[in-house]
């Protein structure tokens, strides 16, 4: 597979005072389609560099490339899914995810905005405004919002954080199953060790701050993926170990 | 019925307090209904209330229209909130009444005046509050506007202004309250129609108390009618949210 992403020496350091160093060099790959968890505990920088790849802020150093091309700012082509709260509350479900379709034709974009509700299970809410959804529909709609511009990487930012354990799961399913058949690279940030490793083809392992890359591990398990299996439980104490938590309580 | 019953209860301790007080300078109820009936019956009540709220619309308008760009402007930029806040929050506590001698020696005796008063009393007010209001605007939907490729007009437009739009509503809707204080005291000095002018000329032309309370009990009925008309507004689906306990 083709090298979608590639972060080179990437730091970050905020002037201060007092100066913090928020990300030690960091250097990654990405493959063209590729699942990846960048998991790490909270506060260590691991949004920072998601948002630094998503090109909201520059690095103090170092160079972020895809496609081959330098990254300067954010683009189209590769949305940020913030959490629930990033949907625009005075749209209905319907004007939320036609959002960045402005330049369609209306009837390209009705018929955009129709084909997202149905993948994301919204159909019957359409006109409905954020209030009047749970929070893990308006996960849902941001999402949604996200894939109608149909782009060819997604940056999710601990998407499901606020969400109950069991929308939560679901959620995770429905995204495996969505970037299946959207064939997007997915960047995933999460301070969840169970959840990196049901959702990624690789997981980076990131240290506390200044955060830098202490290992990457492959998850060699084939989807569907069977969470109770000796291989899961083996990566998942393999991760816990590494960052230095025990699994028992 | 509450209202209602506590609006009957005042009308009668006034009637009886006048009475008491056997003044016959202060008009009872009674007095202030028949000062109205007299407004209406000699074609005055409709043209000065017309007036007045014509001056406040013109003058309303204007606030609004720099108003709301401005603090747009303002919240937007830092260098432009750096050059125009000292100077909107240094004018806004001086109230616009302290500028009826400015206000004549710029437009002299006629409708700029109290359009002037009217529209200076709403602007800063406006001004200021859309300002702190685009500020704290969640970064987070300013940089989706970026991230779906919008520029700073169409961020402007399709995301911080209905962001804003439920606070924005509730200020405007004050502000409105306001211009229609200003209107009366400007009516006062500069003109010689409109329900200001109608409660200065009844007390100064022949001491017509009843009519100076009747022009009183007219401004602050038609001050509800414009709080209630607003108040539909903000009732719109695409701003309900922003009345929501969250």
């Amino acid at each position: 597979m083709s090298v979608k992403l590639q972060v080179r020496g990437v730091t970050m350091r905020y002037a201060g005072p007092p100066p913090v160093q928020v990300l030690e060099p960091i250097d990654l790959e990405v493959a063209d389609g590729e699942f990846i968890c960048v998991l790490g505990p909270s506060g260590c920088g691991k949004s920072t560099l998601l948002q630094i790849i998503a090109g909201f802020h520059a690095p103090s150093a170092g160079t972020v490339t895809i496609d081959g091309k330098a990254v300067t700012g954010p683009d189209p082509r590769r949305i940020f899914v913030f959490q629930e709260r990033g949907v625009f509350p005075w749209l209905s479900v319907t004007d939320n995810i036609a959002f960045g379709l402005a330049a369609l034709p209306p009837a390209e974009r009705a018929e955009r905005v129709k084909h997202y509700v149905e993948l994301v299970g919204l159909r019957g809410f359409e006109r409905a405004f954020p209030h009047e959804l749970s929070g893990g529909m308006k996960q849902r709609v941001e999402v949604a919002r996200a894939l109608a511009v149909d782009p060819d990487m997604l940056f999710l930012d601990e998407p499901f954080g606020a969400l109950d354990s069991m929308t939560r799961l679901t959620m995770r399913s429905e995204l495996l199953r969505i970037w299946q058949a959207a064939k997007t690279t997915i960047l995933f940030v999460t301070h969840d060790v169970e959840e990196s490793v049901q959702l990624a083809d690789r997981v980076v392992v990131m240290s506390a701050r200044p955060a830098k890359i202490q290992r990457i591990v492959d998850i060699d398990i084939p989807r569907p993926r069977d969470i109770s299996a000796p291989r899961y439980l083996e990566l998942r104490d393999g991760i816990l170990a590494e960052i230095g938590l025990a699994h028992a309580i | 019925m509450l209202p209602l019953a506590v609006g009957v209860a005042l009308i009668g301790l006034w009637q009886l307090g006048v009475t008491v007080a056997g003044s016959d300078v202060l008009p009872g109820p009674l007095m202030v209904a028949r000062g109205i009936g007299e407004l209406w019956s000699h074609g005055l009540l409709v043209p000065y209330a017309l007036a007045s709220l014509r001056r406040v619309a013109i003058g309303y308008a204007i606030a609004v229209g720099a108003g709301v760009p401005l603090g747009l402007w303002m919240g937007r930029s830092r260098v432009v909130a750096a050059a125009a806040n000292p100077l909107v929050q240094i004018l806004r506590p001086i109230s616009p009444i302290a500028w009826i001698p400015i206000a004549i020696v710029l437009f002299g005796i006629g409708e700029g005046a109290p359009v002037f008063l009217i529209a200076l009393a709403g602007l800063l007010p406006i001004a200021s509050s859309v300002a702190a209001m685009t500020e704290t605007v969640p970064p987070m939907f300013v940089l989706a506007a970026r991230n779906f490729g919008l520029g700073e007009a169409a961020t402007l437009r399709r995301v911080v202004f209905p962001a804003i739009l439920p606070q924005l509503l509730a200020t405007l809707r004050t502000t409105l309250g306001i211009c229609w204080i200003v209107v009366v005291a400007a009516e006062m000095i500069a003109v010689d129609s409109g329900l200001g002018y109608l409660i200065i000329d009844s007390r100064n032309a022949g001491k017509r108390y009843d009519l100076v309370v009747a022009g009183m009990v007219l401004v602050g009925a038609i001050g509800l009618l414009l709080d209630a008309a607003f108040r539909l507004l903000e009732r719109a689906r695409s701003v309900r949210w922003g009345f929501l306990a969250r």
